[in-house]
């Protein structure tokens, strides 16, 4: 069995010795750089801009402007394309923009012989704005009188949706019905979830040149067959006459699951020639320009009968969008179907999602893609309806949980296997729940401890809301191994090495003989979307499957005819087997030399397939969390915490640890620390920088630990389920519910900082 | 304006022009091609850009070059011994499935191999410290430092006996 | 590649200051990790630096004189500071302090002597110096000078350094330190790689019985617009019983503290941290030297 072994990461070589290249490690030098003029004014246009100083200085190539620009704008997010105009990403930008819309749009680009030069010059331009107020939370954006963002969004709102379940027969009309009916408990809460970002470390970086009177554009990316496309959109050029290549990339989390600055990139470099022209965003503008975690505030309200069950819940969810749509209404869309789909509830369930545009830094796709804001609010509402109605917060939890062969009533997502219960399980007694929550009950003192969790599911790709397919390629080499090809994409998480063990697995050779083409070049690699919504495993994985079993037919033949011998033949190891004796026939090395050079039937043996996904399914886990709090200066210590998750079939019980460690982290800071802050006169970001973002250290990190209970999902290629985004779901909740359990304050705001647990245990006559 | 700079690379002895206002980062990714050298803030934030410098971690992207004149200066492309053999903590590393996405991978390991040099041994908490100069988002720290404790621990083994 | 004018290496502390007379513009750098950071954010685009990075002789390490003192060279990289023996035996309290600005790379190359004229509030090793009330010696073109750091601070990033002078010796003497224990907290959002919120120093001096303060420094760093002394607070426990002391010096030190709202932490986080964090660096310090707290 090559699944679900641990084996090595098959790039793990090459990044301990440095040999991993990464965008701009493969970059010519020297090279022309491109520098991007930010705009000083986070809401209103750019009325002129006098250039001519920039132009002048030596060294200056191109100097281009919001006025240069095509006219037409263009879509950013990394969907996959939809032929129904309707369901169309939101078309809302320019390569650069005459309407500023956050405090830093992209206004004009520099070309220069050097980086320095290319700077010094973006300080010699001119510019005159017409400046109205930065709207900075959707209230203000909302608000009468206010100037649009966007012409074709007069209310600055993108997109308002209402949904509600359907109702079994009953006295009740609808949600609202249940939900006011005095025979049950009625909790309402306000929770509030910030802005955060990804912080990959490696900065979205890209170069491009003209070759062939195409363009290719190098770029470190999660969707190379998108960027490809949006691209061509952006630049109204033939798709084709677009080549992106995708090499190592330094780390993604949604982030690069958007067209950032490819498009005018591309664009730069038609403008002077075709030469090679580089674009490197420094750190503050990666904080500034890309995407980040939308901030969604939640209005939620529940009905619990005297049993304890769920009978309905609602929840209203308003998510501030920042200047630009990216993916739009999607997340919190997701959000808001998120919250209903963890708990079951008896009679009904009322969604309300807005999602509304603002002039802070444009929110995008962040692993989760709105799921841990829906968890933080779902969660705590959970431990508040124990607390404030005597039920045990782990009990309640247990008894409502979504049960197995759920279909979810809007979306017909299924759940095909669940071992939600056994990770509640497995993390009560990791955490020793029980003793726990009696020993820390009622404490005094300045320090006090307590244990919180926090449960979550969560889909595998996107289907039925958005297309899923993928192709993949299984070439055979000389010697009797093989090449597999993806459009699927490496991007940290370790994809490459489950692919290998996938194929391997399909076709029956040892994973070492699976050698992955990692880079994709649009030109050559397969068609897949790319790394988003922890699909690749489950959706790449049944392209992986179907044309590992192909090739391994083809390759049987092939036996077939050479052996010409009767019997059931298989792939094992290295060796063309006889299927019921397991006798070794012929090697796949002798039988590829045949196959490449035979003079009678020469063959170049390879399979492609593509599987268009129409399933999906939901994983499971928990967090559990024990901490404590030092009350008067306001500071959480994490002393132990532990994820569980059933992702179905784990394919490589290491690295599946490791992608859990990684998303506990991101959890945490979003639990602690992170928060993106603006100036409220300027709209400007105050802390777009790693020294004032605070992203945690080694020594802000307790052991983390990762359990697991693996389901075999009938839905997955392999059993598997996602896993990718799913760690960094519960952390938060947990914590705060820890929070709750130590002191009685309940803080419905994220981050759990400092300055807001004081101010918070100062209310509570904590202090 | 260029100057010569002298120094020792990864044990071979450099001699090259650079612009004085060049940080040793760029002197390394640009001039010399050593790409492990990885600029992920430029401000000494995330330590990315790590390098030894006699012998010393520090974060290169804040090291102007005409500083490392006569200095010895290791990165990770230095590490491998003559026979292509992985050092201990690069071994370890891929063992305890330390690296994902591998951007922050090569400053680390240039701390640990300080540490690791050391010849002394650490608790977890002084390791925590040690590499507390690196931000990495993909791992939590766990198996980074899983792998630094067992090279720390095996090397000082081997020199033990 | 940072926007540099021109860089001149040093020769000598005299050659430095030569160069800076030469040249009223030009600014010193030393360790490079605040200098190079203002230079890529702008602030000093286009500067004439005169380094004196390479002045390791003349300017660097810790020594013990003869009548006890001890006297650090301004380019002592944090680091060194740290693991320095005569530090460690005498002073642990500035090692302890200096460790834990920024992460270690940082700490291998940033300096004592940076940490101090860049005059910011928050300096790690400020607030200690501060309660030790160090002397800082400056050499200019007509020879050498000696400030207490309670003359040091001028305002927001300004200090007591004339044109064309150059810091070449923080001296720490004996009776400032001697039968002192002290204790630093660094409060700050991450336990690393971190600006203080708040940083606080602590010294005292406890009678025979462990049981007396005979004497307290008490130092801020971010509880005002430079680092500052507590005296008020001081003088309110000097004489006063450990734990009485421990109990009344937060509430004092309110009265001489002004720290400001920002957009990093409100002023009424940072009182609450100043009352707080006296009390416990009292408590550590005088723990350190034998009192049962």
């Amino acid at each position: 069995m090559e699944v679900g072994k641990s084996v090595p990461r098959v790039d793990a070589f090459d990044k301990v010795t440095g040999r991993a290249r990464y965008a701009d490690d493969l970059c010519p030098r020297p090279v022309l750089e491109a520098k991007i003029l930010h705009s000083t004014i986070a809401n209103g246009w750019v009325k002129s801009m006098d250039i001519s100083r920039a132009q002048a200085l030596p060294g200056v190539v191109k100097v281009l402007t919001c006025f240069d620009v095509p006219a037409h704008q263009y879509p950013t997010p990394g969907h996959p394309w939809s032929v129904e105009e309707a369901h169309q990403d939101v078309s809302d930008r320019k390569l650069l923009n005459r309407r500023v819309r956050i405090y830093g749009d992209d206004i004009a680009a520099v070309v220069a012989q050097d980086a320095l030069t290319a700077q010094r010059a973006l300080e010699l331009i001119q510019v005159e704005y017409e400046t109205y107020p930065p709207l900075l939370t959707p209230e203000q954006a909302m608000a009468d009188g206010v100037k649009p963002l966007h012409e074709e969004f007069p209310g600055n709102v993108l997109k308002r949706h209402v949904s509600e379940i359907p109702m079994p027969e009953s006295d009740f009309k609808c949600a609202g019905d249940v939900l006011s009916f005095p025979g049950y408990h009625q909790f309402h809460g306000h929770y509030e979830t910030q802005q955060v970002q990804h912080c990959h470390l490696e900065n979205p970086v890209s170069w491009a040149y003209v070759e062939g009177g195409r363009i290719t554009v190098v770029t470190s990316t999660q969707i190379p067959h998108i960027v490809r496309r949006v691209v061509g959109q952006a630049l109204g050029i033939p798709w084709g006459s677009v080549r992106i290549l995708k090499p190592y990339i330094g780390g993604g989390f949604g982030n690069k699951q958007e067209v950032l600055y490819e498009p005018l990139n591309a664009w730069l470099c038609t403008q002077v020639g075709g030469r090679t022209v580089r674009l490197d965003l420094s750190r503050e503008e990666t904080f500034q320009n890309t995407r980040s975690r939308h901030p969604i505030s939640f209005d939620v309200r529940a009905a619990v009968d005297g049993d304890g069950f769920l009978m309905a819940r609602e929840c209203i969810a308003v998510s501030n969008q920042g200047g630009y749509a990216s993916h739009g209404h999607a997340i919190v869309s997701n959000a808001v179907t998120g919250f209903r789909q963890t708990y079951l509830d008896q009679l009904a369930h009322r969604s309300e999602a807005w999602t509304v545009y603002t002039n802070i830094a444009s929110p995008g796709a962040m692993r989760g893609y709105g799921i841990p804001q829906c968890n933080f609010a779902c969660e705590c509402m959970m431990d508040d309806i124990a607390l404030q109605f005597g039920l045990d917060p782990y009990q309640f939890r247990y008894q409502n949980l979504m049960p197995p062969g759920y279909v979810d009533p809007l979306n017909g997502i299924t759940c095909h296997s669940t071992g939600a219960r056994e990770c509640l399980e497995k993390g009560r007694e990791f955490i020793d729940w029980d003793r726990l929550r009696r020993e820390y009950q009622g404490q005094s003192g300045p320090v006090r401890r307590g244990v919180g969790m926090a449960v979550f599911s969560y889909k595998t790709g996107v289907w039925p809301i958005s297309l899923e397919t993928s192709s993949a390629r299984v070439v055979l080499n000389q010697d009797g191994t093989v090449q597999l090809q993806l459009g699927a994409t490496e991007i940290g998480q370790g994809g490459d090495t489950v692919f290998s063990q996938m194929a391997a697995q399909a076709i029956g050779i040892p994973t070492e003989d699976v050698h992955i083409v990692s880079t994709q070049d649009t030109d050559t690699a397969p068609f897949d979307t790319g790394a988003y919504a922890s699909r690749q495993t489950y959706v790449t994985g049944h392209a992986i499957k179907k044309a590992g079993l192909l090739f391994r037919e083809k390759v049987l033949a092939y036996a077939r005819e050479l052996l010409k011998r009767p019997g059931e033949l298989d792939i094992r190891g290295r060796e063309v087997v006889d299927a019921a004796s397991g006798e070794g026939l012929l090697t796949l090395a002798e039988l590829a030399s045949e196959a490449f050079y035979s003079l009678d039937h020469c063959v170049h043996i390879t399979a492609e397939a593509t599987s268009q996904c129409k399933e999906n399914t939901f994983s499971f886990g928990c967090c559990f969390a024990e901490i404590e709090v030092d009350i008067p200066v306001g500071k959480i210590k994490v002393l132990n915490i532990v994820n569980v998750h059933d992702s179905g079939r784990l394919i490589n019980p290491k690295l599946a640890e490791a992608q859990v460690h990684g998303g506990m982290s991101m959890g945490l800071g979003y639990a602690l620390s992170e928060e993106m802050k603006y100036d409220p006169k300027t709209g400007r970001l105050l802390n777009g920088n790693l020294l004032d973002y605070k992203l945690p250290t080694a020594l802000d990190h307790p052991e983390l630990h990762a359990l697991f209970v693996e389901t075999d999902d009938p839905s997955g290629p392999f059993g598997n389920k996602s896993l990718g985004e799913p760690p960094a779901i519960p952390v938060a909740a947990a914590v705060r519910n820890a929070l709750l359990h130590a002191t009685g304050v309940a803080v419905n705001t994220l981050p759990l900082s400092p300055q807001r647990l004081l101010e918070a245990f100062r209310k509570g006559g904590l202090l | 304006m260029i100057q010569v700079l002298k120094c020792t690379v990864n044990g071979k002895p450099v001699e090259l022009g650079i612009d004085p206002r060049e940080s040793l980062a760029d002197t390394l990714r640009e001039r010399l091609g050593l790409t492990s050298v990885k600029k992920g803030c430029e401000v000494g934030e995330c330590g990315a850009c790590t390098v030894l410098v006699d012998g010393v971690a520090i974060d290169s992207c804040i090291y102007l070059s005409v500083w490392a004149q006569d200095k010895h200066i290791l990165t990770v492309e230095g590490l491998q011994d003559e026979n292509g053999e992985l050092s201990p903590i690069q071994r370890t590393f891929v063992e305890e499935a330390a690296v994902q996405c591998g951007f922050c991978t090569p400053g680390i390991i240039m701390s640990a191999v300080e540490i690791v040099g050391s010849g002394r041994h650490y608790t977890r908490d002084e390791l925590r410290r040690l590499i507390s100069g690196h931000l990495c988002r993909c791992t939590g720290y766990q198996n980074i430092l899983n792998a630094v404790e067992r090279a720390v621990e095996e090397v000082h083994r081997t020199v033990g006996k | 590649m940072y926007d540099i004018a021109s860089i001149y290496e040093a020769k000598s502390v005299d050659d430095a200051i030569r160069a800076l007379k030469e040249d009223p513009g030009a600014l010193i750098i030393a360790g490079g990790t605040d200098v190079l950071i203002k230079v890529r954010e702008g602030k000093l685009s286009g500067c004439r630096l005169v380094s004196i990075h390479g002045l390791i002789e003349e300017l660097s390490g810790v020594v013990l004189t003869p009548g006890g003192d001890i006297e650090i060279g301004p380019l002592t990289t944090f680091r060194q500071v740290a693991e320095d023996p005569v530090i460690r035996a005498r002073i642990p309290v500035l090692g302890q302090a200096v460790d834990q600005a920024g992460g270690p790379q940082l700490r291998a190359v940033g300096t004592i002597g940076g940490n101090v004229c860049n005059g910011i509030t928050s300096a790690d090793s400020a607030s200690t110096l501060m309660a030790l009330d160090a002397r800082l010696r400056v050499k200019g073109p007509r020879g050498e000078r000696e400030v207490p750091i309670s003359q040091w601070y001028k305002g927001v990033g300004r200090v007591d350094l004339a044109p064309y002078e150059l810091l070449v010796k923080l001296v720490i003497p004996r009776e400032n330190y001697e039968g002192y224990t002290g204790h630093y907290i660094k409060y700050a959002m991450r336990n690393a790689m971190d600006i203080a919120t708040l940083g606080v120093s602590c010294l005292v001096k406890l009678d025979e019985q462990r049981r007396i303060v005979d004497d307290v420094c008490l130092a801020f760093g971010v509880a005002g617009p430079v680092p500052m002394r507590s005296y008020g607070a001081e003088a309110a426990v000097r004489g006063l019983p450990v734990e009485q002391a421990v109990s009344a010096i937060g509430k004092a030190a309110l009265e001489d503290v002004n720290p400001r709202d920002s957009w990093r932490a409100s002023k009424a986080l940072r009182l609450q941290l100043v009352e707080e964090l006296s009390a416990r660096a009292l408590a550590e310090a005088a723990r350190k030297g034998g009192a049962a707290v």
